[in-house]
């Protein structure tokens, strides 16, 4: 740059009056047509359904608080639960087992990994909602010995919502192992180190050094997780489960609503999804801060 | 401290017999052979590779040894006799004799989850079941002996590295050690915070504590060492007190090294 060019007219005699006021800044004309775009477009889209002669909104209300929806609802809140409850223990089990000295427990882990999490979800709870046409009984005792425990027919025990619970599980613990096992890794070397010297044995060091500090990496994503296991409990219709949706759909065969009814459950998905993610921003929150 | 003043006998509070240890088919140690007295300061120096860090570590049996022996007040560390033959320890019993040998790292190694006042009472709790009061008002005399204590209740993030170094001797101490490891404890500060750790461990060392220190910090070695032990390719090349092995190295390569690091 030459002397010249960086010279502001009248620099040179004192104060130059430039320096009193505001630069104007430039203008995004490109932005300001996109936004234009975007929120033509959602407008309409809002006002197809919204004004859609075929969607009658006053059957929605009347089905919003349906005592079977409201069943179907509490049944999908705890299919959730349990389902994440469930996958979160599995996930630190088979993350700790992959990460085994053992090769046979670490390959066995990698095994559990590759099947959950490879298997499509709607796939997996039709087999385990099937479960009873291959296997007869579910038989808790010794093997090779008549001891038993515990024997009952499969129809019995697998009920649809043990079904759906076992496969939700499933999936998400094999999911959610990578996470934790992510979570984990993040940890250095010299954490396990200190706590080594310290004369701390690898069983204590995990529980009271390392997984508090994986528990800030693996909770957001675990977050998503929850969200993911709470849409994927819709899936459980297929094999009767009870949910929300099987729920809405039992009612929309009676009463030929179908999409009044698809409409009910889904306000009811964004009411407890826009809870969860509420919730989640203020936990993301309370780690940062520490 | 805890450290109580005790006259500089030939008790040997570490005896290291002859040991090797390979990384693959690297050796990086070559039958070392080397006695700490109770009371002393070792200090460790020589070109990085040399092998001082993974001596050091094999003290209180952070690795593994090949072949060879290394005592601590008299007791095998890593494994025990039996019938004749060396059987490795079990993991809780090694971590029992870890207590007894505390370690200080270059990289620090709080926990960032815990307090400064946390971390040093953390081990005495959870390894010794000490008293969670006692275990606290322990930890915060340590504090204060090393000048932390109005910083017991902060994270290590909001530490500066040399309160942190000073954090994590506090926490080795805290075991009550009869000796202490050094691993280059100066070497990721910056070069004003030295000072305030070096103080500390100047402070230890007359009080009597066993100190064995990896350490580029030659007038450190020259001021507080009782001996200094010189390394290089995984053997020891020289060693004798401070003044002799600093001033006048006998050797090519010790020559070459400290003309190198004291220019």
């Amino acid at each position: 740059m030459t002397e010249q060019a960086s010279r502001a007219p009248g620099l040179a005699d004192g104060v130059s009056p430039l320096a009193r006021q505001d630069a104007v800044p430039v203008r995004h004309y490109g932005r300001g047509a996109v936004a234009v775009l975007v929120v033509a477009v959602v407008a309409m889209t809002a006002y197809a359904f919204a004004a859609n002669p075929k969607i009658e909104w006053p059957v929605v209300g009347e089905y919003l608080f349906h005592p079977d929806i409201m069943a179907g609802l509490t049944r999908t809140l705890l299919m959730t639960a349990m389902g994440m409850a469930f996958s979160v223990i599995g996930a630190v089990v088979v993350a700790l087992m992959r990460m085994s000295p053992s090769r046979i427990i670490s390959a066995t882990a990698a095994a559990y990994i590759f099947v959950f999490r490879g298997i499509p979800l709607i796939l997996l709870l039709i087999f385990v909602g099937n479960l009873g046409l291959f296997v007869d009984r579910i038989t808790v005792g010794i093997p090779f010995t008549d001891l038993q425990v515990f024997s009952r027919p499969v129809q019995e025990v697998l009920t649809p919502f043990a079904a759906s619970v076992i496969g939700l599980t499933l999936a998400g613990s094999g999911y959610m192992a990578e996470i934790v096992r992510g979570g984990l890794l993040a940890i250095g070397r010299g954490q396990r180190e200190a706590a080594k010297a310290l004369g701390l044995n690898s069983l204590r060091t995990t529980r009271f050094i390392v997984l508090p500090q994986a528990l800030r990496v693996i909770v957001p994503p675990m977050g998503n997780e929850l969200i993911s296991m709470l849409k994927a409990t819709a899936i459980v219709s297929v094999i009767g489960g009870g949910d929300l949706l099987t729920v809405a759909q039992a009612i929309s065969g009676s009463n030929y609503r179908t999409i009044e009814m698809l409409l009910v459950a889904t306000v009811w998905y964004f009411a407890v999804i826009a809870l969860l993610t509420a919730g989640q921003y203020i936990l993301e929150r309370r780690i940062a801060e520490r | 401290m805890t450290a109580e003043p005790e006259p500089r006998d030939a008790r040997p509070m570490v005896s290291i017999e002859n040991i090797s240890k390979s990384y693959g088919h690297r050796q990086v140690l070559f039958d070392i052979d080397l006695t700490v007295a109770a009371g002393e300061t070792v200090c460790l120096i020589g070109p990085s590779g040399c092998g001082k860090s993974t001596l050091l570590r094999c003290v209180n049996n952070l690795e593994d040894i090949d072949r060879g022996l290394v005592l601590v007040d008299g007791s095998l560390v890593g494994y025990r006799v039996h019938r004749g033959r060396l059987r490795e320890l079990r993991e809780n019993a090694a971590c029992r004799q870890r207590t007894q040998v505390g370690m200080v790292f270059q990289h620090f190694n709080l926990f960032p989850h815990l307090t400064a006042l946390e971390n040093v009472a953390f081990a005495p709790v959870r390894v010794r079941g000490e008293d969670k009061a006692a275990a606290r008002t322990h930890a915060l005399e340590l504090l204060e002996s090393v000048g932390l204590a109005d910083k017991a209740g902060e994270h290590p993030s909001r530490l500066s590295g040399g309160q942190q170094q000073r954090v994590a001797i506090a926490r080795a101490l805290a075991m009550r050690p009869k000796v202490m490891l050094f691993d280059e404890p100066t070497s990721a500060l910056d070069p004003e915070l030295v000072g305030e750790v070096l103080n500390v461990m100047r402070d230890l060392a007359t009080r009597g504590m066993t100190m064995i220190v990896v350490t580029h910090e030659m007038g450190f070695a020259r001021e507080v060492a009782s001996r200094v032990v010189f390394m290089d390719g995984g053997r020891i090349v020289e060693q004798g007190p401070p003044h002799e092995v600093l001033r006048n190295p006998r050797h090519e390569r010790s020559r070459a090294f400290l003309s190198a690091v004291l220019r």
